[in-house]
């Protein structure tokens, strides 16, 4: 399956020369493909699915990069990561000083390099893959970031495990407080950025463990929860406290934060919370449950070692995930590894319109998901007990575009149809945190919910900023950290 | 705000009810009465469970809890001493009880219901109404919170299913009574037990269009309305008990669909149950007590 055996001749001899190539010959090298674990090997654990790129793939592949003096993979970033500058540090193997490059605008490339849509983001505009007229031959700029990101980190751990923790200095530059609410990427990024500028940062987290989606929604076999992790020791390292059980509006108000504690500035990063319902017949059946909660109780209480969790996992062999997202994928595949026998995943468009990374849907489909797209339910089917037995539902086609652009889907009439499951699991997207509005009602907000922020993420009350879900509704990892690298900034900016 | 959630008082009330004091000073400061907390044993694969936060006392910073043994978590917490620690709690949570002067508030309790009822039968009794307290249990012996209603209540009214104990009744009688009785009707009826007496309580008072609200005790897990799990259909719509309650109006509330949901898990626990080693787990969490104390 790995080009690089299949390619052998071609590579040792590009190899050879690869410092010397022009750009005709460079897009002759085989695209690098990423190891992967075994699809049937990998229902069965929760194992991280892709491998990581070897040096030498990554050499290759960094050589496959044109060096493009316009880059549009850096205009299509949504940090502008200088992608050119740190492929060609690759090519040089300077790993570290890849990953710096990295850092300047990214500061959890091995997050993002797992987790980011490159196929609609960097590489989509890159020139290899439109010469090339395939956008799955753009050069790999995510698995070059997380190979640096991965060379970089195993590097500092040996380094770091003779670092003792409670040497780490907590004394600040200056007097400033700043609270963050929150730990999912916008607040990681804020909490670095500005304890960095010399302040005292403390993390405040609902959850009883760090981390946010990283940790409680995107599961194990995507993205390790060791790397979350060591992001968050890096934070301690760095000398930011956290506070966890502390549920922001409840425990503490803004107000109390601000005036009896004594917080300078306040970041809130408490992502995109409540979850959507279909409000259809039976959605309250015992074994319908939301994909965050599947996901929460799989990940976070690590239901996915049923040996030993407390928390249980319901018992189903045949489940239908309703959604096309990346949380339903990561819900199907989850239940795929945790013993699912059938796992429909019931998505109302077609495959083209699937809003999820195309590797995970990808994935899903090698690991055995069965899509059944053009349809969706109409009602969840209980027995007595409301123990659900089945789901009904209705065929559509597409139809005339919307307002996204994207083609509608229309139901078609008596095309009802019904699967034999036991649980059904809706991943249809979430709605704003509602504690914010019950609790906080001096940030405005619009009418979905979200806090309302200015060009520099400042809310309606002074010295308080906001950013990532909350405010963006359900949106993705670099963008969440987009914006607390903004907010920071303002933060920084308004402490001085 | 480094010493949290130390255990400093340990109380047996029954057989299988405990009541504990423990260090929380944030919650204890904001907490009102109808809030709750979500508390967990560890950081690593306990799980999370919702208790009402029975009683607070600002001054020395403490919350009661007040706890059934039931599952695997209430089982080992009962293990806990004073002087231990409980790794995670997470609170106030929950809408507080609507306090005002209803006039007649009638407090219709059974089982384990009696602790949450007791801030509310107190703050209640402190917003000048009159409070009636309706406490039923199957039997004498798993009477619980008796002394402790009394005090907030202007009218006590005890029964048990087989007779041990006051009247040989079930909850609705007296109640039933009462809303039929000219000059003593309730103004207000707030009932938290098992919710089968939710629910006949709430049949009870339908007919008189009795203001009633009842307190749910769903299965949580983040509880800041974030997984859904604890959700009910009230009034035809789906409400978070989380963040929308705990407490709803209980002739909107679908108690079967609820009772249902509350037994999703009830062959795995069952299986816990079985597997579970106290000794092990006790040593354990006293292992870790130093790193989750900080
Ligand atoms: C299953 C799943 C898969 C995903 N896959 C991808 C992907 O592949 N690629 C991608 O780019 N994006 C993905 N996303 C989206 C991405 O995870 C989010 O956009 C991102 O995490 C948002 O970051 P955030 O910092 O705004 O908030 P979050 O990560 O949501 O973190 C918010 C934190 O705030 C805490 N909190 C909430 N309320 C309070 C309160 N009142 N007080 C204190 N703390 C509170 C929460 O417990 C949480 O820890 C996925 C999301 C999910 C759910
Ligand atoms: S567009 Fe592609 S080839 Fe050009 S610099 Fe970016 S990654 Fe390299
Ligand atoms: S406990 Fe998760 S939404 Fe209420």
């Amino acid at each position: 399956m790995n080009k690089i055996h299949e390619d052998s001749k071609v590579t040792e001899e590009l190899i050879t020369k690869l410092n010397s190539l022009h750009a005709k010959e460079r897009m002759q090298i085989p695209v690098q493909e990423m190891p992967m674990q075994d699809p049937v090997e990998r229902r069965s654990n929760i194992k991280e699915v892709a491998l990581g790129f070897s040096e030498k793939q990554a050499i290759i592949e960094a050589n496959r990069c044109l060096q493009c003096k316009n880059a549009p993979c850096v205009k299509a970033c949504p940090v502008n990561i200088k992608i050119p500058d740190f492929i060609k540090k690759i090519t040089e193997q300077k790993y570290s000083e890849a990953v710096d490059v990295i850092k300047e605008t990214n500061v959890l490339p091995a997050i993002c390099g797992r987790v980011c849509p490159q196929e609609t983001q960097c590489q989509s505009g890159c020139v290899v893959g439109k010469s090339l007229k395939d956008i799955n031959k753009a050069v790999g700029i995510g698995r070059l970031e997380r190979f640096v990101a991965d060379y970089d980190r195993k590097r500092e751990q040996e380094k770091n495990n003779k670092v003792n923790l409670n040497e780490v200095s907590t004394s600040s530059k200056t007097t400033k407080k700043v609270a963050v609410i929150g730990s999912g990427p916008a607040s990681i990024v804020v909490a670095a950025d500005v304890r960095k500028a010399g302040h005292e940062v403390t993390v405040f987290e609902a959850f009883h463990r760090l981390g946010g989606v990283l940790l409680y929604g995107i599961p194990e076999f995507r993205l390790p929860k060791e790397i979350v992790e060591y992001e968050i020791e890096n934070l301690r390292k760095l000398g930011v406290k956290f506070q966890t059980n502390f549920v922001f509006g409840k425990t503490r108000t803004l107000k109390a934060l601000m005036e009896k504690d004594g917080f300078d500035a306040v970041f809130i990063g408490i992502g995109a919370g409540l979850p959507n319902f279909l409000n259809i017949p039976g959605e309250n059946y015992v074994g319908v449950f939301s994909a965050n909660e599947y996901l929460t109780r799989a990940n976070l209480m690590k239901g996915y070692n049923q040996e030993q969790a407390h928390t249980p996992m319901y018992n189903a062999k045949k489940i239908a995930i309703l959604g096309g997202g990346n949380v339903a994928m990561d819900a199907a595949r989850t239940a795929v590894r945790l013993g699912a026998e059938e796992v429909y995943l019931i998505y109302r468009r077609s495959m083209d319109e699937m809003p999820a990374r195309a590797e995970e849907v990808e994935h899903a489909i090698e690991e055995g998901v069965i899509f059944k797209t053009l349809c969706n339910a109409k009602q969840i089917i209980g027995n007595d007990d409301q123990c659900v037995t089945g789901i009904e539902c209705l065929k559509y086609e597409l139809g005339e575009e919307d307002n996204s652009g994207r083609r509608r889907p229309v139901a078609i009439k008596n095309s009802e149809f019904t699967l034999d499951i036991d649980s059904v699991i809706i991943a249809i997207g979430n709605s704003s945190n509602p504690l914010i509005k019950q609790t906080t009602p001096e940030l405005e907000l619009n009418e979905r919910g979200n806090i309302l922020v200015k060009e520099n993420q400042e809310t309606s009350v002074k010295n308080v900023f906001a950013g990532g879900d909350i405010v963006r509704g359900a949106a993705t990892v670099i963008l969440a950290m987009g914006e607390g690298r903004k907010a920071a900034a303002a933060i920084n900016k308004a402490l001085k | 705000m480094n010493k949290m959630n130390k255990i400093v008082k340990k109380i047996k009330i029954s057989d299988k009810i405990f009541k504990m004091t423990v260090e929380a000073p944030l919650i204890a400061e904001e907490r009102k009465a109808g809030q709750f907390i979500i508390l967990s044993l560890d950081n690593d694969i306990a799980e999370r469970i919702p208790l009402t936060i029975a009683g607070a006392d600002i001054q020395s910073e403490t919350i009661d809890i007040i706890f059934q043994i039931a599952g695997k978590t209430t089982k080992v917490l009962a293990q806990l001493e004073e002087g231990d620690y409980i790794a995670n709690i997470v609170g106030p949570l929950g809408q507080p009880t609507e306090i005002k002067n209803y006039g007649h508030a009638v407090c219709v309790c059974g089982g384990i219901g009696g602790a949450p009822m007791l801030p509310i039968a107190q703050a209640l009794k402190e917003a000048g109404n009159k409070v009636t307290v309706i406490l039923g249990a199957r039997s004498k012996e798993l009477i619980v919170l008796e002394n402790e209603l009394r005090q907030y209540a202007d009218e006590f009214i005890l029964c048990t299913d087989d007779g041990s104990a006051g009247r040989k009744a079930l909850v609705t009688e007296p109640l039933l009574e009462l809303c039929k009785s000219a000059d003593n009707a309730p103004d207000m009826v707030m009932t938290i037990g098992p919710p089968l007496m939710m629910k006949y309580s709430a049949e009870t008072t339908r007919p008189f269009k009795i203001k009633t609200y009842a307190s749910l005790n769903t299965i949580m897990i983040d509880g800041t309305g974030m997984c859904g799990g604890c959700r009910v259909t009230v009034g035809g719509e789906n409400k978070f008990v989380c963040v929308d309650g705990p407490e709803f109006d209980a002739h909107l509330v679908d108690f079967d669909n609820m009772t249902k949901r509350l037994n999703s898990f009830k062959d795995r626990e069952r299986q816990v149950d079985h597997h579970c080693n106290l000794d092990q787990e006790i040593a354990y969490l006293r292992s870790i007590q130093k790193d989750t104390s900080n």
